[in-house]
């Protein structure tokens, strides 16, 4: 199941304007719905209702057969990612070293829930299976940088997300 | 005129660990030594040789070296390129032992191969159609378009004996002449490069080492088949191969090998590229079809088949990347020297994906009927750390495991089908004595449950009701009766399931079981798991006497489970434990035992 966004759109005019000459090019051709949603998705970042109702206008399909296609296929995403993508391992030894504790902490400070995004784009949540590194437990990982050992009192989130903010 | 080149790898696996920086570091070394009017660099497609990436090789003496780093590369212009001399340290161990330096085709890992559609990948730079044409290329295209009916070309290939590569292994032949048959005012060629097996990677290095054969083969196919237009589905997550694909179809139009009147023959062709977005049911031909039209890539019901009413309501051939790569080869070459290669039925060469618990993991391509042990053992070089060999998987999800004993059967689609396994794409992933059998049966249906599309019951609740019935069996709760109960529901879906992915998605399953029900029966009644994988079923212990009180253990377990004084035996609390594995992995005693 793919989780919808409740994030207002704030799509910009100028990211509007392209999609809409894309489409006012590309949309009638055989075939164009996909290609679209790709182009959509490159300009957006992620396909939110207001966008693929834009494309369903310009290639002539109705919204529910654009909405079918993109919660099909595996790489378009209906919620935003943020630019720091943190993962939160829930395999059984991080959690029993309390890392439900973290991810719970991580969703109060940035106020969002797991599999959201925070308003400025920034972070976005998301609680992961095992990731292999159950000595460091418990574990979560910022894009690549990896914090493992993490108190579950979460006294050091502040200092990590500090990091990443600004 | 250069008198030396220097071929570096930029195969997706080479070009993660560096290949591009290797490139301009050798730019960079030969211009401060003013070789740069001697020496050219050339970056090349896929050697096979991955697990010894990055690659280089220095001709005209095809001088192998292997793990190189940027850094090595000013001792390599300096000591080999100015001063001729091998840099022996970063040679391929084989080809410099006994002080002699071996030619590369002499190498345990080359000479059992023959490379037909991996044939220019390392050898040419993938990004200059010149090259491509000075090995032959567009020769064939051009013979076709000025000497031949259609009806001959498909002639040849059906007399070369060529097989779909993609997996079902169709008669390529008879699949063209069927389309021929059909008049329609427009008709369509496709090549599937929508390479999902998890393992498999022949496709995007075809593509990313040759991408002008396949754009030849199938403007020959087009002429085959009376088609002007081409689709290539290739994944979106393989970039390295779309951008070159992209630039290969430019540059063949700016040739006009591709567009109107090629070869001044009044024949047209031209070929675009369709992005996939990771859907495995894609593979599909008729799912495939659907996602070029746009649509959700779900299967159509056949018939009608794609040579009667293919993709846009048209008759369409579709083939996959390596099946077109052998194309070319044949037309020049001719059916005789093709057929000539493999067994009876099996012709021509296989590329398969070599990955698992093998020494040389890489691409190989190999004559039909080279047996599993030859790949196994000269070409793979074995299984590392001493292990023994257990099974080895082919066809991906849709395919089977090979036991031990059979190690010796000559690989062509027949002799696998009959063990109970595919040839699928090609992937073929080795597995040693610490692979559970019910965890890789688990393995693959995971993947089929997630992919499968949903629009037929078989396959949708079908597979997700033999996942369950393993997950059982592996937390320790099955009964015999369950393994019945898989036999028959294996059976129904196989059976009723709408396209390939439902119809062979029991098979993992299936000859997991026919080969190693004894390892499902230790889950079942012992409530053991002989190759020690699956959690559940599994318990860690401290041997008291190897034991000498060191602590570590006790202060890596991270659910606190582990007790006991310094200098005393530790124990292990086994209703804590969470068999996380990390006191195992981290004893220097070798006292703590999974059982």
């Amino acid at each position: 199941m793919k989780r919808i966004s409740k994030l207002p759109f704030k799509g910009t005019a100028k990211q509007e304007q392209e999609l809409k000459s894309w489409l006012a090019e590309n949309g009638k051709k055989p075939g164009a719905a996909m290609p679209a949603l790709q182009k959509a998705q490159e300009i957006y970042g992620y396909l939110p209702i207001e966008v693929q109702r834009m494309v369903a206008e310009g290639v002539g399909k109705p919204l529910e057969e654009i909405y079918g296609i993109s919660t099909f296929y595996a790489q378009f995403s209906l919620t935003p990612k943020g630019r720091y993508k943190i993962s939160v391992c829930l395999g059984t030894a991080c959690y029993v070293k309390g890392s439900g504790k973290i991810l719970e902490k991580l969703e109060n400070k940035l106020g969002i829930k797991n599999g959201e995004c925070t308003q400025d784009g920034e972070f976005s949540l998301d609680a992961t299976r095992c990731i292999g590194a159950c000595g460091l437990a418990p574990v979560f990982t910022v894009n690549d940088d990896v914090y493992g050992r993490i108190k579950d009192d979460g006294s050091e989130l502040d200092d990590i997300l500090a990091r990443y903010r600004g | 005129m250069f008198r030396s080149h220097i071929m570096v790898c930029g195969g997706t696996g080479c070009t993660s660990s560096n290949s591009e920086k290797i490139i301009e570091a050798f730019n960079r070394e030969l211009a401060e030594n003013g070789l740069n009017e001697e020496v050219k660099v050339i970056k090349t497609g896929c050697f096979g040789l991955c697990a010894l990436g990055p690659i280089v090789v220095v001709y005209p003496e095809a001088t192998f070296y292997s793990m190189v780093k940027p850094e090595d590369v000013k001792e390599i212009v300096e000591e080999h390129l100015l001063k001729g001399r091998v840099v022996k340290r970063l040679l391929y161990d084989e080809t410099s032992q006994n002080d002699t330096v071996t030619s590369l085709n002499d190498t345990e890992f080359y000479k059992h191969q023959m490379r037909i559609a991996l044939k220019n990948c390392g050898r040419i730079d993938p990004n200059n159609i010149d090259e491509y044409i000075g090995y032959n290329g567009y020769e064939a295209l051009g013979k076709v378009l000025t000497e031949m009916t259609p009806e001959q070309v498909i002639q040849i290939v059906l007399d070369s004996g060529l097989r779909g590569r993609g997996g079902g292994g169709f008669p390529t032949g008879r699949k063209w002449s069927l389309a021929a048959m059909n008049d329609a005012d427009q008709k369509y060629v496709c090549c599937n490069a929508d390479e999902g097996d998890p393992g498999a990677f022949m496709d995007r290095s075809i593509l990313e080492g040759d991408p002008h054969s396949v754009i030849e083969a199938m403007a020959i196919a087009g002429y085959a088949i009376g088609a002007t237009k081409g689709y290539v589905y290739i994944r979106a997550e393989y970039p390295i191969a779309v951008q070159r694909l992209q630039k290969a179809i430019d540059d063949a139009r700016e040739y006009e090998l591709l567009g109107k009147n090629i070869f001044d023959s009044g024949f047209d062709f031209d070929i675009d590229i369709k992005l996939g977005a990771g859907a495995f049911v894609c593979g599909e031909e008729t799912a495939l079809m659907n996602s070029i039209e746009g649509n959700r890539g779900e299967p159509r019901p056949r018939p009608p088949f794609p040579a009667q009413k293919g993709l846009f309501g048209k008759p369409t051939i579709l083939n996959n990347v390596e099946t077109y790569a052998n194309i070319p080869q044949i037309i020049l070459k001719g059916p005789k020297w093709f057929s000539s290669i493999g067994t009876e039925k099996s012709k021509g060469t296989k590329v398969f994906a070599l990955g698992g618990k093998i020494k040389h993991t890489g691409l190989v391509e190999i004559p039909m009927g080279t047996t599993l042990r030859t790949v196994i053992e000269d070409i793979g070089g074995g299984i590392p750390n001493g292990k023994q060999f257990k099974a080895a998987q082919t066809g991906g999800p849709s395919g089977g495991c090979i036991p031990a004993s059979l190690i010796d059967t000559p690989i062509d689609y027949d002799n696998l089908i009959a063990i109970g396994s595919m040839m699928g794409s090609g992937g073929l992933i080795i597995m040693d004595e610490d692979t559970c059998m019910v965890d890789i049966a688990k393995f693959f249906l995971e993947f089929t449950v997630e992919e499968s599309c949903g629009k037929c019951t078989p396959c949708r609740v079908g597979t997700k009701r033999l996942l369950e019935l393993l997950n059982k069996i592996t937390s320790g709760n099955g009964t015999i009766e369950d393994l019945e109960k898989i036999e028959i529901l294996s059976k129904f879906i196989k059976e009723n399931s709408q396209c390939g992915l439902g119809q062979t998605a029991p098979n993992p399953v299936l000859s997991t079981l026919r080969y190693f029900r004894n390892e499902y029966v230790a889950h079942i009644v012992d409530k053991k798991c002989p190759a020690g994988v699956c959690k559940n079923l599994l318990q860690y212990r401290i041997v008291e006497d190897k034991c000498r009180g060191c602590t570590l253990c006790k202060r890596l377990c991270p659910a606190s489970a582990i007790s006991g004084e310094v200098r005393n035996p530790h124990f292990i609390d086994t209703s804590k434990c969470v068999k996380c594995g990390a006191c195992f992995a981290g004893c220097k005693f070798g006292a703590i035992v999974k059982e």
